[in-house]
């Protein structure tokens, strides 16, 4: 038990998904604009990726190491993570709007989202039991919706700077992102 | 025709070029270019995956339903990057090892489904393998670009492709460790939008 929560911890803060492992990149800066966005963007995540990380683990170990087809990890995953957004979509629609109404839009954008289909390789690569990639899964998507969340909150900031010419928008949005960073390099001795 | 192939080539190189000009395909920008090798391994193997998949794509442009086509393109370019992961395991294992997961995640770069969707969908083969190249070329010149920077001020050398580096600094220039980490990543690119803005300002 006690390992599981400190291989969360690691994967919230110490091995942060966007600050220190550099996946889902572009939905980091597209979606962190508004406040709004980013808090939908980063639940839609969590939601997908615990489910994501548990499907794949399970094609990976009972069908690719099964019929001895590994090399098949790449195409296999991706479509696992494109139909299950796509079924994740149909099903809120149907059964809960309300949640549809909010995380809707993010979905689809969901598929290419690297953090997405890095987790699940990275679940596969470090060999982690299914309790401990569902553990991963979650940590991960937890760290990515924080990173984002905080991000959002000093881009609203920004906005009312004035910002030099050509630092604006995306620029500057790096610069800030990679501060952000630092401050997370500082968890490093954490574990 | 001549000219119009001319011309989707040399857009990829300047006026379009990822990841400056479209902000897209940022992880493996950040990721891989903690040195220029890294930087060149990886914007070859995207070359290789986009000029295929633009080609595969355009060609079954009229065969593939509309309604269907997202699914369908990203099998095709998952598939390309099979390929791609199994050559260079076989010919460059360090680099393979180096690039780790990133290989696999070219499926997920926004740049190749970019221009399969906005581009390969709609015109004709040899334009599209011109797009892609273009493309990929400047892909790759962006992800050296940024490798030289990080690795001369994070690491003072310069290596490409093993053996000894090709540019030193000299011995009393202390390395910055922090731009070959992940923060060093993100202010790295940062600056160099700032100075394609400044540049392309007219």
């Amino acid at each position: 038990m006690g390992d599981l929560f400190v291989l969360a911890i690691s994967c919230i803060f110490i091995n942060n998904i966007l600050l220190a492992q550099y996946l889902g990149n572009c939905p980091f800066l597209g979606t962190s604009k508004k406040m709004e966005t980013a808090v939908g963007m980063g639940m839609a995540v969590i939601f997908v990726l615990v489910m994501a990380g548990s499907l794949t683990w399970i094609v990976n170990e009972y069908l690719l190491k099964a019929l001895d087809v590994v090399y098949l990890q790449t195409v296999s995953f991706i479509l696992v993570i494109a139909s299950l957004v796509q079924f994740v979509e149909m099903f809120l629609k149907k059964s809960i709007p309300a949640l549809y109404a909010g995380l809707g839009i993010f979905l689809p954008l969901i598929t290419t989202n690297c953090a997405v289909m890095g987790v699940c390789l990275i679940n596969i690569k470090e060999e982690y039991t299914f309790i401990e990639a569902l553990v991963t899964s979650f940590a991960y998507a937890a760290g990515f919706a924080l990173a984002l969340i905080l991000f959002a909150g000093i881009r609203e900031r920004i906005l009312l700077a004035r910002v030099p010419k050509p630092l604006q928008d995306t620029s500057i949005g790096l610069i800030t992102a990679g501060m952000i960073a630092m401050t997370f390099m500082s968890f490093k001795g954490m574990v | 025709m001549a000219q119009s192939i001319a011309k989707e080539f040399t857009k990829g190189l300047w006026a379009e070029i990822p990841p400056f000009r479209l902000v897209l395909g940022l992880c493996p920008t950040l990721a891989v270019t903690k040195s220029v090798e890294n930087g060149i391994g990886m914007g070859i193997a995207t070359t290789f995956v986009l000029v295929f998949s633009n080609l595969l794509i355009s060609l079954l442009r009229n065969v593939i339903p509309s309604k269907v086509r997202i699914a369908c393109f990203v099998v095709i370019i998952a598939t390309f990057v099979t390929i791609v992961e199994l050559l260079m395991q076989a010919y460059t294992y360090e680099l393979f090892l180096k690039l780790g997961i990133f290989i696999p995640l070219i499926v997920v770069n926004c740049i190749v489904l970019g221009r399969a969707e906005a581009f390969a969908g709609k015109n004709t083969p040899i334009l599209s393998v011109a797009d892609g190249l273009g493309m990929g070329i400047g892909f790759t010149l962006a992800l050296a670009s940024l490798g030289t920077v990080r690795e001369i001020l994070g690491n003072g050398t310069l290596t490409i492709w093993g053996g000894t580096p090709i540019f030193e600094m000299g011995a009393n220039f202390m390395p910055f460790k922090f731009m070959i980490e992940a923060p060093g990543a993100f202010i790295g690119l940062g600056l160099m939008l700032c100075m394609m803005n400044l540049i392309g300002k007219k």
